[in-house]
């Protein structure tokens, strides 16, 4: 008796699977497709070629001066001897181990934080946030318990991108959270008064903000009191971004179930427990991907500084790149800038994702 | 939401002082907030006044009437050094205008491009779209402007040596010179063909739709108008003459003469506005469009539509919603990331106002106070427009 | 609706800013000792005039003029804190006490000296408008720049200058305006603009900066006067003063023949009464300015008379190597005149 045998399948086609089958159906499904394929590739061959020969093959690496940039590229020299300045702008060279010491401390300190598993995590980062500042004041500006005084007119470079970036998201964070509040409570004035507010720094741009803080803020205080010119910008940046920070957490607020508030009310919770114990916990975690964002903003934003004359990373590159020695290192410079931020911004961004894949727990509706 | 915030207390009150009422709490805690408002504006109004008055700075507005005295590089509309700072307040507020337009449709023409590019199943493009959006978002726009000006347009050939296109557009770093046309005796007959066009293709569009809605048979409208567009005006060109005769640049002495030109600050800033604000709109629409279900496109496809007009009639206007209100805030950030002219000397409105009339006259609270003032109407005027837009789409909901 | 109301309070928060008054002696003299040194606004890079060179020191004419209020006033050049100023941030850090003095390559005129509230102590440069050409161009006078384009600093005497001069002569220009020296330079370098306009002694300081400064020429024409000199807020006379006759008394101690180097010998042993009077070895005039007696020995011993500074900073002894012309001593042929110590 012949028993029937079931032929093998065939292997699908060979132009379906595969490199062959991959490129046919992302690259060449249709003419239209293959059009745009070839498009893109000539644009690519247009653009990395050139750019990887300037930024690499004929980059010059080695040497101290603008004489030793012969190649036809890059010259990277250029940013290696002013290396130093765009980190630390004037602060003196020996000094600069504080500064090295004030970043580590914060990627120390900080570090456990980012451990899911660590204990009591919300007490140690608490303590984190009062103490650390006081440390890091202390470290760069000294002045007192032995440190000999460094002047914030000679701070400088990625330094001070970096500190005005910290003191004003760390700054604006507590303003921010009450104003979003405000703009949430039920009392007509209290929400007046903060819409107000965070409409008008919403409005403008921050550059006009930076020019009142530099050139007005003066004139609103009492005489004889005024500030240092880094303080004011801080100032300035921390009213600012108060704004956007409220908002954000206005965000989160909305997106609590109202369940949470008529648990929270008929427990018997006041308004300040209610909010302190029930909801802000709640909402605040939804809404660190939105504060790491607004904190790119920031972030790049510091460069506009320049315009009051400060010395950010920006600032520092411009200059470098106005002395004789190495005039026409433009391009070298604005490209280092834009790495530096880039890395930043991007590596930033790319946190915030992931929380927000991680902290997404279904509140939201 | 209200009734949740109400407090129990509110609907029993078993306690008897006044202090532990919420209502009365509550009308406390907002008194002393509008006093304190009140008293630390009060406080720095005080200040203010006080220290113009003891260093005898003299205030006011009085200065926009007075002759301004200086150049200004661009000025849309007719300026000499003997007008006022008022006429200055203006001209800065036209140019901060034309970038923030210039941009505003350029940046959602190559935002959209991106957005799409950004979702095409082709892998390569989508990776480079990615690329884009990923690089020029992640990069301040200052510095975006600085490199566009600083490292590409002023090291470009100066005006002797300009790149020469065809004998009637040159580029050099004063810019991009072009041709610049005038009223001919063709003129007046070519707007009419053209309005005449405009209207005719209007009438055409709505008896097509009517005639569809009623019939179900379309009518190549896109085409038909087309040509309506292209023949009329040309007609009128054949039978009247040309319509504008056109102003050469030439070059005369130090520069070139004749003809409109685009300064390499206003192409630097509204290119570096451009790059910058159209990754962050390319992210609008991706997720726009990623926010249709693909339910949506299935349906259109079963119901026989082709892929062109599921796009055009199902997914965009869907699409629309979503991408309408994070739309809005790019445009107001592109209007006010267009004061970062600043940095490079286009005569922008704060370059001009908060920046050289503050200096030439010292009035810092007054400059200062009009142009933070402007830009909170344009960002209103934006809103509202762009509310009302929404409002429009938005009705299409069920 | 919101942001509507937040508008006009900003608009009448500014309308009603229409006061003016009378000014009152304040006391900077007390703060200004109470501190324990001088803030000195000074500009944010220029040579010869205030920069920093490689280790962060300030040097130039201007940092000096502040060196010699501090000598006056504390006996030590060296307590003087500086604040590098832009052109627009200069008369509201001076107007809102943020510093004591300005001395910022500022150019004294009427509508500073009246409307601002400031008040000018004296002229430390005679200086004059001049225009920085590429030889290239083939230019050899200022008016054959018709059509030229033109780079300047934003918001400075020299944009008015410039206006006016061209309007005069009939002639049409371009502006581009910077907020930097920096930017107008690199543009010039760039062909962005044919000529770059400042006041003289800032030509001669930018042309050293660029790449090749043989290639460019400073025209002969000088389009203004600009009068450049420290400043002080209105209404504290004793301050004025102060800041007034140690920038003279270095004028006068050039005059007698007072350098660094003989100032204390001259001080002992002078038989010549200008010179005893000027140096506190007759007469109070110190005490007369709240100051100690040996006040001028002390500006002259640790920053120099006029003379010194001038040749150390912009002079012969300088990169910049410019002529004293103009600020050359009036018994010189210059317009340097200090009225008499008696």
């Amino acid at each position: 008796m012949e028993v029937h045998q079931f032929r093998p399948s065939l292997p699908p086609p060979r132009m379906s699977v595969g490199v062959v089958g991959w490129l046919r159906s992302n690259l060449f499904s249709n003419w239209f497709n293959t059009l745009l394929t070839l498009l893109a590739i000539y644009l690519v061959w247009l653009i990395v070629p050139p750019l990887l020969k300037w930024a690499v093959f004929e980059a010059d690496w080695v040497g101290t001066t603008r004489a030793d940039c012969t190649g036809e590229g890059a010259c990277w020299v250029f940013i290696k001897e002013r290396f130093s300045q765009f980190m630390y702008g004037f602060y003196p060279a020996e000094l600069r181990w504080r500064v090295d010491l004030t970043v580590w401390l914060a990627v120390i300190g900080a570090a456990p934080l980012f451990v899911s598993a660590m204990p009591r995590k919300a007490l140690y980062g608490a303590a984190f946030l009062v103490i650390y500042p006081l440390l890091a004041f202390w470290l760069l500006h000294g002045g007192f318990l032995g440190l000999t005084e460094v002047e914030t007119s000679q701070w400088g470079g990625l330094m001070l991108t970096l500190v005005i970036a910290a003191v004003g998201i760390a700054g604006a964070l507590p303003l921010g959270i009450v104003l979003a509040l405000g703009r949430r409570s039920k009392m007509p004035a209290i929400r007046v008064i903060c819409v107000t507010f965070i409409e008008f720094w919403r409005g403008v741009p921050l550059i006009t903000v930076l020019f009142m803080s530099s050139v007005m803020l003066p004139l609103f205080l009492p005489e004889g009191l005024s500030f240092d010119k880094l303080l004011r910008a801080l100032i300035g940046v921390i009213l600012f971004q108060s704004a956007y920070i409220a908002e954000v957490v206005r965000g989160g607020l909305q997106a609590i179930p109202k369940g949470q508030y008529e648990a929270a009310a008929a427990m018997g919770l006041g308004y300040w427990r209610m909010m302190g114990l029930v909801i802000l916990p709640q909402a605040l975690k939804l809404v660190i991907p939105g504060i790491v964002n607004t904190f790119i903003a920031l972030f790049k934003d510091t460069s506009l500084v320049i315009i009051i004359g400060l010395f950010d990373l920006l600032n520092s590159i411009k200059q470098a790149t106005t002395d004789p020695a190495w005039l026409g290192m433009a391009t070298e410079g604005y490209v280092f800038a834009a790495l530096v931020f880039w890395i930043f911004c991007f590596g930033m961004s790319r946190y915030s994702m992931r929380l927000e894949r991680k902290l997404d727990t279904g509140h939201k509706r | 939401m209200r009734a949740a915030m109400q407090n129990p207390a509110t609907i029993s009150r078993p306690r008897a002082s006044v202090w532990t009422d919420p209502q009365v709490r509550g009308w406390l805690f907002q008194i002393i907030a509008v006093i304190a408002v009140v008293a630390i504006g009060w406080y720095l109004f005080h200040n203010t006044q006080h220290n113009l008055a003891q260093r005898g700075i003299i205030s006011g507005f009085g200065f926009l009437d007075q002759s301004a005295g200086f150049g200004i590089s661009q000025h849309l509309i007719d300026y000499t050094e003997s007008d006022s700072y008022g006429r200055v307040f203006v001209i800065g507020l036209l140019n901060t205008l034309l970038v923030s337009a210039i941009g505003i449709v350029l940046a959602t023409i190559l935002g959209f491009i991106l957005g799409v590019a950004r979702l095409s199943p082709n892998w390569l493009i989508s990776k480079l779209a990615t690329v884009y959006i990923e690089t020029f978002r992640n990069i301040p726009p200052l510095l975006q402007i600085f490199f566009w000006y600083f490292a590409v347009f002023l090291p470009l050939p100066g005006p002797r040596q300009s790149l020469n296109l065809g004998d009637t557009f040159f580029l050099s770093n004063r810019g991009l010179n072009m041709p610049s046309p005038n009223m001919a005796e063709g003129f007046w007959p070519f707007l009419i063909a053209v309005v005449v066009a405009l209207v005719a293709v209007w009438v055409l569009a709505r008896w097509a739709l009517r005639r569809f809605e009623a019939t179900g048979r379309s009518f190549p409208t896109l085409i038909t108008s087309l040509v309506l567009i292209v023949a009329l005006p040309g007609l009128a060109m054949l039978v009247f003459g040309d319509p504008f005769h056109w102003t050469v640049p030439e070059l005369k002495g130090f520069n070139y003469r004749g003809g409109w030109v685009l300064i390499p600050e206003l192409m630097a800033l509204t290119l570096a506005l451009t790059v910058y604000t159209a990754a962050f709109i390319a992210e609008n629409v991706r997720s726009g469009i990623q926010a249709v279900s693909h339910g949506q496109t299935e349906a259109a496809r079963s119901l026989g539509l082709p892929a062109g007009k599921t796009l055009r009639l199902v997914i965009i206007p869907q699409a629309l919603r979503v991408i309408i209100p994070p739309l809005t805030s790019q445009y107001l950030n592109l209007a006010k990331n267009s004061s970062l002219a600043a940095g490079i000397g286009y005569p922008d409105m704060v370059s001009l106002f908060a920046g050289t009339t503050l200096n030439q006259t010292g009035q810092a609270i007054e400059a200062i106070a009009i142009t933070m003032s402007v830009y909170l109407a344009i960002s209103i005027s934006i809103s509202i427009l762009m509310n009302w837009y929404n409002k429009r789409i938005a009705l299409i909901e069920r | 609706m919101k942001m509507v109301k937040s508008t006009l309070a900003v608009l009448t928060t500014a309308a009603v800013l229409g006061v003016s008054g009378f000014a009152q002696a304040g006391a900077t003299l007390d703060a200004v000792k109470k501190k324990g040194f001088v803030q000195c606004g000074i500009s944010d890079g220029l040579p010869g005039f205030s920069y920093a060179d490689a280790k962060g020191n300030y040097l130039g004419i201007d940092v000096d003029v502040c060196r010699a209020v501090a000598a006056a006033v504390f006996g030590d050049a060296s307590k003087v804190k500086y604040s590098p100023l832009t052109a627009k941030e200069r008369f509201t850090a001076l107007q809102s006490g943020e510093v004591d003095m300005l001395s910022r390559n500022t150019t004294w005129t009427s509508s500073r000296d009246a409307a601002m509230g400031l008040n000018f102590t004296g002229v430390t440069y005679y200086d004059g408008q001049g225009f920085l050409v590429n030889k290239k161009l083939g230019v050899s006078s200022a008016k054959e720049l018709d059509g030229a384009t033109v780079c300047i600093q934003a918001g400075t005497t020299t944009e008015l200058n410039l206006a006016d001069y061209f309007r005069a002569n009939g002639l049409k220009y371009t502006p581009i305006t910077y907020d930097t020296s920096d930017e107008s330079a690199k543009s010039l370098e760039s062909g962005r603009c044919d000529v770059l306009t400042s006041d003289q002694s800032q030509l001669y300081a930018q042309r050293i900066k660029l790449a090749a400064p043989d290639d460019y020429v400073v025209l002969p024409e000088v389009i203004s006067k600009e009068p450049l000199g420290p400043a002080v807020r209105q209404g504290d006379e004793e301050w004025f003063d102060i800041v007034r006759w140690s920038l003279l008394a270095q004028l006068n101690a050039e005059e007698l023949g007072i350098t660094s180097a003989n100032v204390e010998e001259m001080a002992k042993s002078t038989k010549n009464p200008d010179v005893a009077r000027l140096l506190g070895a007759e007469g109070d005039f110190g005490k007369d300015l709240k100051l100690p007696k040996d006040w001028a020995v002390k500006i002259i011993k640790q920053v120099g008379n006029y003379g010194e500074i001038f040749d150390r900073n912009v002079g012969a002894g300088s990169e910049l190597k410019i002529e004293r012309g103009l600020n050359a001593l009036w018994n010189k042929g210059g317009l340097q005149y200090a009225p008499p110590v008696r």
